[in-house]
């Protein structure tokens, strides 16, 4: 079967663009074609600085026949129907149309469409100008004379022509033509821009492939990368060091070449005295280059490797002495921002933060800082940490956003405030705060542990989520630029990963009472319901955070079904521990959630807990039904003069004497403990469903027994709500 | 170039190197214009690109333009950073389908051979909120350092380029300072001669780029700024207002002195910005005035000769009108 191949060559496409370009190209030219009924064997797209490629191969020929039957006005129907069905279906007359006979409705006209295949080459000469024009580049533009006109083409970078031919192995393809933008499609392309710029003709992928590697292109993005990275790989250790691998700068790197040639260059050694990360920041932010380190003291060397897109007639002499006095250059400001930000001492910059917004509704950064001092010194005892150093920490945490280096890198933050604190003498504590305090930033990223940092850590991120529910910017479906996902999943790290046992709501509150002394910031009216939105946020966050790493959703709901939702009296809130909050604690001991989701998994693995489980949901769907039917909760305690067989009587006695040993063991925060008591509920509860009957005729023993039902499934709230979990 | 003089050779000499991308770009059919007699941020102010890249009319530039940035200015202790810098601008309206080879031929004139040398294209995308105005492109990279900017605008001064211009910016000292192997811009070779007629860069600029940075971080008037602000700005409506013929704004007679007064906020903005007397929230407001001017000056001009008006659509009401205020 035929085979198309497809090239949109262009001036230079974003290296940042062209893999999805190349993705989006071979969706929706396949796409239209399993739409248009031509089923492929197999599809593969490329993408190059200058050109976007699409192989297709095994599309079969011609469409094949459409047979349609469709059904007309009944004989000797209004004439207005019979127009509409002759002008629908394309037929002269009814004498084109066969009678279908029908004895019960009577009988009616059906037409017989025969819809011939059309031959794929004119299929493709339809939609491909269709996707072109469609094509959904983040950014496009018009260029050249046809702009004048608002219908002009809009491309990334200006179109300059188009390889479009299909056909089979064996013959030479036929161009599928149309015109678009002033260019007609054709068979012919181009090499590398400086090394083979000839125009070439090519027929089908195979030789177009070859020809063009034979011009100097490498088509593959991972054909390029591979090349890069083992040249630089086999550069480096040729000297006895290491590259150091970086894959965002790799895609990114062949993305800006056609030809790879990977070479070696060196800077001043003098410049090694600036930080490792400064150093690489510069070569690859500012110069697309690798740097290298030295196996012996894990330092970086005073190496770069670069790529070029030419092989150059003196061996790459000329282009290695270029972008060394570039990277010399750019060293040099690097370092003379490096020296200068160690003049400053960083509490010195922080009045300028007073002249600095953090957001229009939540004052200046000087004022959120202070709040962040504050809330760290409240929260440093609740996670072991100095109160002083966690103040020192956090009053410096930011001070190098003022830096020169982080104006200059603002990747860096954080990691130069650590090596300007270490320079001016602080606390190790006290300086590496500065740099952990802003994670974990994602999943991927390290949390911290040191005390001091979970503080400011925590201190920041809340302070950050409680202003933005004050002035009401939390996230919306899928908008969330201020990362409050991102800075609620942190908390929720920092905690459990470091084993912390901290009430939010209080932290919250504390949180919520700094904001409020601050008269510039108006919060909304619903400050009271600030608590209890922030926790459900968490709540959301936190199940989606155990499901991640699998535990069942359905426990997760079942241990925050078990009790109920944070008391929102704001008196209670402003006390923190208020009288309701001891009575019935909230789900805000996040590190408690998951220790009984956890011990609620194991336990369900038991037969004992299988059992069980579906002892009380029994109990329990049977009491929804009852307690619906009746209109009425059966919530008080039985009677124990009304039961008449043994097994309601053991399973009370069971139920009597079990029940303090588990809330024993959750008061002792022993979730395992508390589920072996309760697995010792199972043969009475077994042998209750298996002798009793609980809609007995006498209302009152079937009331009694509804009350002992609801019994099992108050034992066993005190660990989850059993009834949420699932089969 | 075999038969130009040593001294005016693009790899011996700066003025050479001008000279020589003049020349190219005359044998291109540009127009060769002088600089703008005023201070701007960048070549992209002089009203031979803003204003003449908008409407209909083929138009083909080069020029030098003396740039100004106050904020860079660095007492003359900085090899590479300058408040008073050259630009070369080349504006091609529509832009040609070539002008990716004829800038790589612009480079070979001066002297980068493309088989010796990296040059590569490098996303930049383009944006200039002072003047409304963004494009696509790139920054044009000679083994590894930047030294163009290449862009197709798509709009400027809050205006849909249609036609598109293309627009390429050389910055001067860098180009040079690549082709002469030179690190340090003051020791650029300006005149090409040698000896003791040799005059460098820094003969010329040093003392300027000391005494203006003197000025423009610690001396400058910012009351008397802050007024020519406003002057500037309130100039600018003024002129605006005065130059519509008519009432239907139909033609306008006063689009290019109004644009310079806009230009002149636009500097006198730096100015202040350099000053450090303009906060962070003020600074977008600022911004956004200008733009406003920007606007202005771009609708005015899309209703004036060079601008297209009238082409499209002629007006026997506005030349009755054209008649009547020539005589009053």
């Amino acid at each position: 079967m035929p085979d198309l191949l497809l090239e949109l060559f262009s001036e230079e496409i974003p290296a940042r663009m062209q893999a999805k370009a190349a993705e989006d190209l071979r969706r929706m030219v396949t796409d239209r074609l399993v739409a248009e009924g031509l089923v492929y064997e197999a599809a593969r797209a490329f993408a190059t600085p200058r050109r976007l490629a699409l192989t297709v191969h095994g599309i079969p020929a011609r469409q094949s026949d459409l047979k349609e039957e469709r059904k007309g006005p009944r004989v000797g129907g209004p004439d207005a129907a019979v127009q509409g069905f002759l002008k629908a279906t394309g037929l002269a007359s009814l004498d084109d149309a066969k009678i279908q006979r029908d004895p019960k409705k009577g009988d009616f006209y059906i037409a017989l469409i025969e819809k011939p295949g059309r031959a794929t080459l004119d299929v493709l000469a339809d939609i491909l100008p269709m996707i072109i024009r469609t094509f959904p580049w983040p950014k496009q533009m018009r260029w050249g004379e046809r702009s004048a006109k608002s219908s002009a083409l809009t491309w990334v970078r200006p179109l300059h022509s188009i390889v479009a031919t299909f056909g089979i192995e064996t013959e030479d393809p036929e161009v599928v033509a149309f015109d678009i933008a002033g260019i007609t499609t054709g068979q012919t392309t181009r090499g590398h821009r400086f090394l083979a710029p000839e125009a070439f003709d090519v027929r089908r992928f195979a030789d177009y492939e070859s020809k063009l590697l034979d011009a100097k292109v490498v088509l593959d993005a991972q054909r390029r990368r591979d090349i890069i990275l083992a040249d630089a790989k086999t550069l480096a250790q040729a000297q006895g060091f290491d590259l150091v691998e970086d894959q965002v700068l790799l895609d990114e790197v062949a993305g800006l070449v056609e030809w790879p040639v990977v070479l070696m260059g060196a800077f001043d050694e003098s410049f090694l005295t600036i930080p490792g990360e400064v150093i690489r920041a510069t070569i690859r932010n500012n110069q697309k280059c690798f740097v290298v380190s030295d196996p012996t003291t894990g330092g970086l060397t005073n190496k770069f490797i670069l790529t070029a897109n030419i092989e150059a007639s003196d061996g790459g002499a000329a282009i290695i002495a270029g972008n060394e006095r570039v990277i010399r250059a750019r060293l040099s400001d690097a370092k003379f921002f490096y020296e200068t930000d160690l003049k400053t001492k960083l509490e010195d910059r922080l009045p300028k933060f007073d002249k600095i917004i953090f957001h229009e509704k939540l004052g200046t950064q000087k004022e959120r800082i202070a709040r962040i001092e504050r809330l760290a010194a409240e929260i440093a005892p609740l996670v072991g940490a100095d109160v002083e150093k966690t103040k020192r920490a956090a009053r410096l945490a930011k001070a190098d956003l003022l830096t020169e280096v982080v104006g200059e890198f603002p990747e860096l933050q954080g990691l130069m405030g650590k090596y300007y604190a270490l320079a001016q003498g602080e606390d190790g504590s006290v300086a590496a705060a500065s740099e952990e305090h802003y994670k974990p930033q994602g999943p991927a990223d390290r949390v911290p542990t040191d005390p001091t940092s979970i503080a400011v850590a925590l201190a920041d991120k809340l302070d950050t989520l409680v202003g933005f529910w004050a002035i009401d910017e939390k996230p919306t479906g899928s908008k969330d630029p201020f990362a409050l996902r991102r800075a609620a999943l942190g908390v929720i790290r920092l905690v459990i990963e470091n084993g912390l046992r901290i009430r939010l709501v209080n932290v919250i509150s504390d949180a919520m009472a700094l904001l409020s002394e601050n008269p510039k910031i108006r919060s909304t009216d619903h400050a009271i319901e600030i608590p209890a939105s922030l926790l459900a946020f968490f709540a959301d966050r936190l199940k989606g955070q155990l499901r991640e790493q699998g535990a069942r959703h359905d426990l997760v709901d079942a241990v925050f079904a078990q009790t109920p939702a944070p008391n929102l009296r704001s008196d209670s809130l402003r006390t923190g521990e208020g009288e309701a909050a001891v009575a019935a604690p909230t789900q805000d001991d996040l590190l408690m959630i998951v220790r009984r989701v956890e011990a609620l998994g194991k336990f369900l693995d038991t037969e004992d807990g299988k059992t069980l489980r579906a002892g009380v949901k029994r109990a329990s769907n049977i009491l929804a039904i009852e307690e619906k039917k009746d209109k009425r909760l059966y919530d008080g305690a039985p009677d124990a003069a009304l039961f008449r067989l043994d097994e309601e009587k053991a399973l009370a006695a069971a139920i009597a004497r079990l029940q303090p040993e588990a809330t024993a063991a959750v008061a002792k925060e022993d979730f395992a403990g508390a589920m072996t008591a309760m697995a010792k509920l199972r043969p009475a509860v077994d042998a209750f469903f298996d002798k009793v009957k609980v809609n007995d005729d006498d209302a009152a023993v079937r009331e009694n027994r509804l009350k002992l039902l609801n019994e099992i499934r108050a034992a066993t709230r005190a660990v989850a709500d059993f009834s949420k979990i699932q089969d | 170039m075999d038969s130009l003089p040593p001294h005016m050779r693009p790899e011996r000499s700066f003025q050479g190197l001008i000279l020589t991308l003049q020349r190219f770009w005359a044998d291109q059919g540009c127009v060769i214009l002088q600089p703008y007699d005023m201070e701007v941020g960048a070549g992209t102010f002089h009203p031979a690109t803003t204003l003449r890249a908008l409407g209909p009319k083929p138009w083909k530039a080069a020029y030098v333009q003396p740039s100004r940035r106050p904020k860079d200015g660095r007492y003359g202790e900085n090899p590479n950073r300058l408040q008073h810098y050259y630009q070369f601008q080349v504006i091609l309206k529509p832009s040609p389908p070539d002008l990716q080879d004829l800038y790589l031929r612009s480079l070979g004139a001066i002297g980068v051979d493309t088989a010796l040398h990296d040059v590569r294209f490098v996303e930049d995308d383009w944006e200039s909120p002072t003047l409304g105005a963004w494009g696509l492109g790139w920054e044009c990279w000679c083994d590894g350092m930047e030294v163009s900017q290449f862009t197709y605008f798509q709009q400027v001064a809050g205006v849909e380029c249609a036609p598109v211009a293309g627009e390429l910016t050389y910055g001067l000292e860098r180009l040079a300072m690549y082709v002469q192997g030179v690190d340090r811009v003051y020791d650029l070779n300006f005149n090409g001669r040698e000896g003791a007629e040799k005059v460098t860069y820094g003969d010329v600029f040093l003392q300027a780029e000391q005494e203006y940075s003197r000025h423009n971080f610690e001396h400058s008037d910012a009351d008397m700024l802050f007024k020519q602000f406003a002057m500037a700005e309130n100039a600018c409506k003024k002129y605006l207002d005065a130059g519509w013929r008519g009432d239907k704004r139909e033609a306008h007679l006063m689009a290019l002195p109004a644009y310079d007064q806009c230009i002149k906020a636009s500097h006198v903005f730096n100015l202040l910005d350099a000053r450090g007397v303009i906060s962070v929230t003020e600074r977008q407001s600022y911004i956004g005035r200008v733009r406003d001017l920007a606007k202005a000056c771009g609708e005015a001009w899309l209703k004036t000769e060079a601008g297209g008006a009238g082409a499209a659509s002629p007006s026997p009401l506005g030349q009755g009108e054209a008649v009547r205020g020539k005589t009053t």
